[in-house]
């Protein structure tokens, strides 16, 4: 399986990055590298087998409904990049 | 002094031949003089603060193991009031606000941080060339890379600049470095360690260890390590054992098993030369070694190169300028913001990791790809099981080359076939280790240990035995 440069343009997108012209053609390449690579699964049969989620096949452990944490809201935003009113800013979204 | 063991370090503490501040101005001073790149944030005055308190806990006698000793800690940790990178620009501004509960271990411990070390960008790389604080250096030979993503730890436990330090392994990230530099890394089974505070790259791969000069110093890094957290939904809820207490059993009769495909094409022959003679020194130990067969292992690297970046791209999603880290200048929107401050502030790596598992997890490649993918993992896993009902441990190479010289590899491809052997334990969730087993052309050589399910202390104990007959453990680059 092998992608164009358009496709590679769409999946930066979905991910919220912006490559420049050199780095789309450049990627391209290598990623169609890396799926030429991780093709081989295709080679094997693995017609009912588990999918593998997790190496100990845990199931996710539920905790009692109980506040435990001091709110520590002024400590998080400390080090966010803008904030207003106890609020993350970022530019307007809607007038 | 920077040669001494733990057990050493921590003895003279007690016996009060040096104090702990004494120590950590040794090795700070060795930090700063280095040329190795190692440290990304030196922890001067919090260490020299953190002696202080050791020295009194020590002249109160209520020092614990480690109390007092000095340690680098991987930048990947979150560290409280101290920057936290992870090795990437989009972190370089980030000071925790909390501590990773493997910090707090630590601090409880009375331990000493000298620093936080270097690391490939968000644990993404096999040579550290991939962090933004620019390469590590290998203390035996300056033109080689120092491996990765913990590269940083282990150069500076080689070169000892610090008596232990903590590494955390995704795809052999504690073992292929500590191979490379030839000291002694563990990676834990899956959920050991708690991950809370560790900036996750993969998160059903990523396990926290310690990176020492020797399986008894690592035994001893363990026991303050892990640990059930409710902290981590992860992490194991199941009792800790003293993995000191087992270090000196007797081999005699241990069944090692070598996995024929560990030994194929692709593994330098000089590294298998090394790895069978030290295989020899356990038969002469009275071990027993059997050829046995991990059949999909082959699969492992195109496996993992599904699952770790589809995981990358989901766990990384959070870095969107808005809560902490790297924000571009004047955003002309929400979605400027989102995408110049990622593609500013993320690497190359990263990038191309994201946009993988983007892809293989976006509709209509899913099925192909990483279902695929785990469920060629349950079969990975499988594999290791079958063996472990005829073999104590299975031992190989960690990685298929000593450490290879600086900007050599280019392609990505080229750098993921370097993983070939660690891969896939991480995969089924396994502890590994590497030891010091050789040098080639005076490069070191790491044999891997891969045990079942919670055998650290198994694990721990052969290591210790093979020590105490060897002494590559001791063997430090000519200039340290």
């Amino acid at each position: 399986m092998s992608i164009n440069e358009e496709k590679v343009s769409q999946i930066a997108y979905l991910a919220r990055l912006q490559l420049t012209k050199k780095e789309l053609e450049i990627n391209t390449n290598e990623i169609n590298n890396i799926l030429h690579l991780v093709g081989q699964l295709q080679e094997i049969e693995a017609k009912g087998v588990e999918p593998m989620a997790h190496p100990l096949h845990m199931s996710q452990r539920l905790r009692d409904d109980e506040i435990k944490e001091i709110d520590d809201s002024k400590n998080l935003q400390s080090i966010a990049p803008k904030i207003g009113n106890s609020h993350y800013l970022v530019p307007t979204v809607i007038d | 002094m920077h040669t001494k063991t733990l057990t050493q370090l921590s003895n003279g503490l007690a016996k009060k031949e040096f104090s702990s501040t004494e120590i950590t101005k040794h090795f700070i001073n060795r930090i700063k003089s280095s040329k190795l790149n190692s440290f990304i944030t030196i922890t001067e005055d919090i260490a020299l603060e953190q002696a202080k308190n050791a020295d009194n806990r020590i002249a109160n006698n209520k020092q614990e193991a480690l109390t007092g000793i000095p340690y680098a800690h991987k930048d990947i940790f979150c560290t409280k009031g101290v920057k936290t990178s992870a090795g990437s620009k989009m972190l370089d501004n980030f000071i925790s606000p909390y501590d990773a509960t493997v910090s707090h271990k630590l601090n409880t411990a009375g331990t000493v941080m000298l620093g936080k070390s270097n690391m490939d960008e968000f644990a993404m790389g096999s040579s550290n060339e991939n962090s933004y604080y620019g390469s590590v250096k290998n203390p035996w030979n300056l033109n080689k890379i120092p491996g990765g993503s913990s590269g940083g730890s282990a150069a500076a436990v080689a070169a000892r600049l610090s008596p232990f330090a903590t590494g955390t392994d995704t795809g052999g990230s504690i073992r292929q470095p500590s191979s490379l530099c030839g000291i002694t890394g563990i990676k834990p089974t899956y959920g050991r360690v708690s991950r809370y505070g560790m900036i996750a790259y993969a998160s059903s791969l990523d396990q926290a260890g310690p990176m020492t000069q020797n399986a008894e110093d690592a035994a001893l890094v363990l026991n303050v390590m892990a640990g059930f957290d409710k902290k981590d939904s992860t992490s194991a809820d199941k009792d800790v054992e003293d993995y000191t207490e087992k270090l000196e059993e007797s081999i005699n009769g241990l069944k090692i098993g070598l996995p024929k495909e560990f030994f194929s094409e692709g593994l330098d022959d000089d590294v298998a030369k090394n790895i069978l003679r030290a295989i020899k020194e356990f038969e002469s130990m009275g071990a027993s070694v059997k050829e046995i067969s991990l059949p999909n292992s082959s699969y492992a690297i195109p496996t993992y190169y599904i699952v770790a970046p589809c995981e990358c791209s989901s766990n990384l999603s959070r870095m969107d300028g808005v809560r902490y880290g790297y924000r571009c200048d004047n955003p002309k929107n929400l979605e400027d913001l989102y995408l110049r401050s990622r593609s500013e502030g993320f690497g190359e790596e990263v990038k191309r990791r994201i946009m993988i598992g983007a892809y293989a997890l976006s509709a209509g490649y899913y099925d192909a790809y990483y279902l695929k993918a785990q469920k060629v993992r349950h079969l990975i896993s499988d594999d290791f099981k079958k063996a472990f009902k005829d073999v104590d441990v299975v031992m190989g190479p960690v990685s298929p080359t000593t450490a290879f010289d600086l900007g050599s590899v280019k392609d990505p491809v080229s750098m993921y076939l370097a993983d070939i052997y660690t891969l896939s334990a991480n995969l089924a969730g396994l502890p590994g280790m590497s030891i010091p087993a050789g040098l080639s052309k005076n490069l070191p050589v790491g044999l891997q240990l891969i045990g079942n399910y919670w055998s650290e202390s198994k694990l721990l104990n052969i290591a210790h035995m093979f020590q105490q007959q060897t002494d590559w453990h001791k063997k430090t680059p000519q200039e340290y």
